[in-house]
């Protein structure tokens, strides 16, 4: 009788048992996602002194939903700011992350495909010339100035030592380096690119502090490295025979980047855009110091809701149920981009 | 080939040169935001901030924010309080140790042994003896772990079991199962939610008085306990919250890796008699070994900066008992100890980087081969 259970039409096809252990658990893991969530969509209809009460799980049943924290957020006091920063955030996060996918796309497949070899020399020397430069802008040279005589520094002594400098590095030494940028704490990064965005405005004039723009960029550099490596490991994948083919009917890079590589990674591109843009959506550290009331985004926005008076979780669960509205729409437009693979490069390559 | 033009000579040259213009943005962009960072706060690291009269001046200290942390008065704070292992715990260093040599032997028997090679997997092998032998003292009875190695039971206990968690999960999905389309969006849902937004909730969910957990906490009898104020229960609490955000990622990472593998190899072995278990060592695993480095390096750099949820959730506390290393660089940082700060930062610096560079040398190259 087992026999006639466990056999199968297919090989790869499942027996009743396992197929139940495997609904168990899956039934359990959504139960574990899904059930936070639910309690933020119970939360954010209660007053507050149901919350404070005690755990009451039904509306209708354990209390009498209220949608005054809805109202709050979406059309009364914090309206006008909901508005603001949902724009914000709107903007921010879908312009870095498809400026960051472009860049992040492009170099990823540039590490793929040519050989790198930068001197380790001729980047000790800039670095020199860089922390010179910061120097003498520190001992009062003016920034213009220095700017100047560094580059030029450079240059002079890359054509004269440059042919010297033997040892160089390769592609996976740029990757690790572009990783690396990600490893130094954002607490620690954020002052001193506050202090850099602030001397930008003050030295040049373009005023960065609280606008949209110092976000972008920030985002972007911030997700470069993560779309790089991902999408490196996908290019892999893509047998190299057909962009031959390309290059001797006549292609050029550019034609054959655009037209043969970035359809067939489609997959991978979808679920890259799709990390990143989740990454600059949720931010909350560097938009913190570099926004103000202007730019603010929406996780400023969930955070300041723990007020003097403690955790406004009402207001808290509606920010953070709006929050979450756009991204799962997208997640579920692409999910089916994403299931035919991501990274796939690493796995045949 | 038949455009002399000015055009076509720009448009050959543009060609050439096609390998400068796909990286050089990127690299640029990067460059613009990290560089300065770097040096100012390795600057900072090596400073001390000191009002005076209409506002501050910086002074150079030398080593002394470092000093401070290793030896000095932050010490029990930032490498905790050692004690004499327990048997077990000398039992758990010494099999460590004993892999370690194990690994360097395996290195000399093999065949790209350099004296080079050498010396680098000796560095290696020499800090994570002196990392494993910190973490079992400052974890044995007695003892009490600082920030460093609290952060490294984060990022370690909650990678691994973030990682497990995923691979079981991606591969129910790749099962033929109704419905799976429906788990894996449902999977992805927490990733969606701002850190501070999940720290949040978890400070809702952990809470055994007021939170949706209670009746369950009444019924074990644990009524009046509080995950916050146990330090090994708030660490859990804040690991919990851990793992329940960023399993989607390894999940998601993981399904796709698996739906790209070819159906027919393991068709073939499973009428070859294999058992499933068989087919996952040595098919499937060996096949997303590659995908698993990226992802758990890129995870293990994302996770040594835990920072939204121990401030949430506990505020660091009890005591120190759940600060990690960014939110004790932080911590100072508000302490307007902006040295000593930059300090912690660069030490999570160095450690990310050591750990980074180990752990891509040593796998990566058994990947090559």
């Amino acid at each position: 009788m087992f026999e006639r259970i466990f056999k199968s039409k297919s090989v790869l096809s499942m027996s009743p048992i396992e197929m139940t252990l495997s609904y168990i658990l899956l039934i359990g893991w959504a139960i574990v996602c899904l059930f936070p969530i639910y309690w933020l969509a119970v939360t954010s209809l209660k007053l507050p002194i149901d919350v404070n009460m005690g755990p009451y799980y039904v509306p209708f049943v354990d209390f009498e939903p209220s949608g005054h924290a809805w109202e709050y957020i979406l059309a009364g006091d914090l309206a006008r700011d909901t508005r603001r920063n949902y724009a914000n955030t709107v903007v921010v996060a879908s312009v870095s992350a498809v400026i960051a996918l472009i860049l992040g796309t492009a170099a990823a497949y540039a590490l793929t495909r040519f050989d790198y070899n930068p001197k380790l020399g001729a980047i000790g020397l800039f670095i020199l010339c860089l922390a010179l430069g910061i120097i003498l802008v520190v001992i009062g040279v003016p920034w213009l100035l220095a700017l100047v005589l560094i580059i030029a520094l450079f240059i002079i002594l890359l054509q004269t030592i440059g042919k010297r400098f033997k040892r160089s590095l390769g592609n996976s030494d740029i990757a690790f380096w572009l990783i690396s940028q990600r490893m130094l704490p954002p607490v620690a990064v954020v002052i001193p690119i506050y202090i850099m965005f602030q001397f930008l405005g003050n030295a040049i004039g373009v005023r960065l502090l609280d606008t949209r723009f110092a976000l972008i960029i920030t985002y972007i550099a911030v997700n470069l490295p993560i779309v790089i490596w991902l999408m490196r490991d996908y290019f892999l994948t893509i047998p190299i025979e057909l962009e031959e083919c390309a290059a001797i009917d006549g292609a050029s890079r550019y034609r054959t980047f655009v037209s043969i590589v970035l359809p067939l990674s489609l997959p991978g591109l979808v679920a890259t855009f799709l990390f990143i843009l989740v990454f600059a959506w949720n931010e909350y550290l560097l938009a913190l110091f570099l926004s103000g009331a202007k730019s603010q985004t929406l996780p400023l926005t969930v955070a300041a809701q723990n007020a003097t008076r403690g955790p406004q979780w009402w207001y808290m669960s509606v920010l953070i149920l709006i929050m979450i509205i756009p991204v799962i729409l997208i997640a579920i437009a692409l999910e089916r981009f994403i299931a035919r693979g991501l990274l796939v490069g690493a796995v045949k390559g | 080939m038949e455009q002399p033009g000015l055009w076509g000579r720009v448009q050959r040259r543009f060609e050439g040169s096609a390998n400068s213009v796909f990286i050089w943005p990127a690299i640029l962009m990067v460059l613009f935001l990290s560089i300065f960072p770097l040096i100012i706060s390795l600057y900072l690291a090596f400073s001390r901030l000191k009002f005076v009269p209409g506002g501050f001046e910086i002074k150079f200290v030398g080593l002394a924010n470092f000093r401070k942390l290793l030896v000095g008065t932050e010490k029990n704070h930032f490498l905790g309080k050692t004690s004499h292992p327990s048997l077990l715990g000398w039992l758990l260093f010494v099999l460590f140790v004993g892999l370690l040599l194990l690994f360097l032997l395996r290195y000399i028997r093999g065949s790209e042994f350099s004296i080079g090679g050498l010396i680098f997997r000796g560095v290696i092998v020499a800090v994570l003896t002196l990392f494993a032998w910190l973490v079992i003292q400052t974890l044995s009875p007695g003892g009490r772990p600082g920030t460093m190695v609290i952060t490294w039971v984060y990022v370690f206990v909650g990678i691994a079991i973030q990682y497990t968690l995923g691979l079981g999960l991606a591969l129910l999905v790749t099962q033929p199962l109704p419905g799976r389309r429906f788990f894996r969006v449902v999977f992805l849902l927490p990733m969606m939610i701002t850190p501070v937004g999940v720290a949040y909730m978890f400070r809702m969910m952990t809470d055994t008085d007021k939170g949706p957990l209670q009746p369950i906490w009444q019924a074990m009898g644990l009524g009046l306990y509080s995950w916050v104020t146990d330090p090994w229960g708030a660490r859990s609490a804040v690991m919990i919250g851990d793992i329940w955000q960023w399993t989607p990622f390894m999940f998601i990472v993981l399904l796709a890796a698996l739906e790209a593998q070819s159906i027919e190899q393991r068709e073939a072995a499973l009428v070859d008699g294999a058992n499933r278990w068989q087919i996952l060592r040595n098919i499937t695993m060996p096949q997303i070994f590659p995908v698993s480095l990226t992802l758990v390096l890129i995870r293990m750099i994302e996770a040594f900066k835990i920072v939204d949820l121990p401030n949430v959730l506990t505020n660091g506390g009890p005591g120190t008992a759940t600060e990690s290393l960014t939110l004790h660089s932080w911590i100072s940082w508000r302490t307007l100890d902006i040295g000593g700060s930059a300090a912690i930062a660069y030490s999570l610096l160095l450690v990310v980087t050591f750990f980074g560079i180990a752990y891509v040398n040593i796998l990566r190259t058994r990947v090559a081969e």
